[in-house]
């Protein structure tokens, strides 16, 4: 433990990263929602979109938690009940353990982990498993095909998410997100180092993999088969109504906030401006600010997809995965090996 | 008391680890148990998961956080979700299932205590003086430096065999 955390003791760091994971989960879910989800598609839409709770209304997160939380939390008759009410905290727990490897400044980190993305990377595999207690404690057939379809993609999507990491990996020689960081603040474009060398430059394949395989990953349009409300009413969550609702809904957000911060630190250079020291102490303080940025850059294209493109079939989604994502990432891989080696 | 407190003087002790090891093991064996006795097959997989999660807790215990994260990916984020995606596409009934009470249990605990008995003693046999010294978790990169030099063709073999059971899974899948 280095620079501004070494004064405090282990307690009180450790109640810091409580708190500022809860915080991150909390309110990257909600700048989402209200800056992508409410707001800029309805301006895409021509249309206003909330206005009445608050200024421009900036208090309709608050007044949309006030009435899942009056709602009655439901669970089916036939339903295995704890499977049922244990689900979304599975789903939630994966974001959670999700954030932990992330970077907010050079000592603003949760774990700084050797492992780190491979560990992000195995964590995320975990909401698999809630999303398949949702879909079958519930003891409805929308709920089981949701589930079943959800499990088939992101079982599919996993594999060209984690391989175009691996080019990243390579060209960093690191998997621990703080190294990516430093070597992309550190790096140079052809002996220039004005801007660092963030690897959207050099993994340009690579960012493009990525992120069509967290569109994937996040069950968003168009990959949205296991929600698809014209078939599956809401697929796994069908069942689910009150607080239950709006942790699956809370979880859905703050991961499309991790994995864009993840997608940031990787290809973007996570909580560094070019310009700046990258040792420097103000990092601690606007790094995280910096990260968040970059987050709502990213998540504005997952949210701007989403909402421009029609679903895909089940059969051309599986297709474009394994025949099309995969050995694209695999070459990927296998240039950047021999570009690391060569020069 | 006395017994902890001679331990304790013994220096290298490591309190901490073995109260959590204990707790581990404690919720290992109970899902381990409920794994093997419910009538149902998705809680079975269920249980399953916390052993498997017990086992990767273990493995932190030991310093050895590679394998731990491994055991998570491989074992909790594939394994475990290829049985429960195959017994809901197939039979995914809700509460208990009669057909699983299973005239084949007191083969399935002889073969239990059979394979506990031999590990056990071939365990304690190799290993029961045996002191393991954890100073720090192993780092990623001592781990990919032994693969790749002291055991890589032991990795390669296995990297082929891994690939003959891939070929052999699709052709035995689609013989038309």
């Amino acid at each position: 433990m280095i620079g501004v955390l070494s004064e405090l003791s282990y307690w009180q760091v450790t109640s810091i990263r409580v708190a500022a994971g809860l915080g991150a989960v909390l309110l990257v879910a909600g700048t989402l929602v209200y800056v992508h989800l409410f707001k800029m598609v309805s301006f895409m839409q021509s249309r206003l979109g909330p206005m009445e709770a608050g200024p421009y209304g900036s208090l309709q997160l608050m007044a949309e938690i006030g009435k899942f939380l009056q709602k009655e939390d439901i669970v089916p008759r036939r339903a295995d009940r704890f499977v049922f009410k244990a689900a979304p905290f599975v789903v939630l727990a994966s974001t959670f353990l999700l954030l932990v490897v992330l970077p907010g400044g050079p000592d603003a980190w949760f774990i700084s982990n050797d492992l780190g993305i491979y560990l992000a990377m195995a964590v995320g595999s975990i909401s698999v498993i809630g999303i398949l207690m949702a879909g079958w404690g519930s003891a409805s057939k929308y709920s089981l095909l949701g589930g079943l379809r959800a499990t088939g993609q992101l079982i599919a999507y996993e594999l060209p998410l984690l391989l175009a990491v691996v080019g990243v990996v390579i060209q960093a020689q690191s998997m621990n997100l703080q190294e990516i960081v430093l070597v992309q603040a550190n790096g140079e474009i052809f002996g220039w180092g004005g801007v660092g060398n963030p690897f959207i430059v050099t993994q340009f394949v690579g960012f493009l993999i990525f992120m069509v395989a967290m569109q994937a990953e996040l069950t968003q349009t168009p990959f949205d088969m296991p929600v698809a409300e014209s078939e599956l009413v809401t697929g796994y969550m069908t069942e689910y109504s009150g607080l239950r609702f709006l942790l699956f809904f809370i979880g859905e957000f703050a991961t499309a906030g991790v994995f864009s911060a993840i997608a940031a630190v990787l290809f973007l250079g996570g909580w560094y401006v070019p310009g700046l020291d990258p040792t420097d102490n103000l990092f601690n303080v606007i790094g995280p600010l910096v990260l968040i940025g970059k987050v709502v850059l990213l998540s504005f294209l997952i949210f701007w997809i989403r909402f421009t493109f029609p679903r895909f079939r089940e059969d051309q989604l599986q297709r474009l995965a394994w025949k099309f994502l995969v050995p694209l990432a695999l070459g990927n891989i296998v240039v950047t090996a021999v570009f690391k080696v060569a020069f | 008391m006395n017994l902890l407190a001679a331990a304790a003087d013994d220096g290298d002790l490591f309190v901490a680890q073995n109260v959590f090891f204990a707790v581990i093991a404690l919720v290992m064996i109970v899902s381990a148990i409920r794994c093997v006795t419910t009538r149902n097959v998705v809680h079975a997989a269920l249980w399953l998961v916390l052993v498997l999660a017990g086992t990767a807790a273990q493995f932190i215990l030991l310093g050895s956080e590679f394998v731990a994260v491994t055991q998570v990916l491989v074992y909790i984020g594939a394994i475990i979700v290829l049985f429960l995606f195959g017994i809901m596409l197939t039979r995914a009934s809700m509460g208990d299932d009669e057909s699983v009470a299973g005239e084949k249990r007191l083969m399935a605990g002889l073969v239990a205590v059979l394979l506990a008995v031999v590990m056990g003693v071939a365990l304690l046999d190799s290993y029961s003086d045996t002191r393991l010294v954890i100073e720090a978790p192993q780092r990623f990169s001592a781990v990919s430096d032994a693969i790749f030099s002291q055991y890589i063709v032991a990795f390669e073999a296995v990297s082929v065999l891994l690939l003959a059971a891939l070929i052999g899974a699709i052709v035995v899948a689609r013989k038309e």
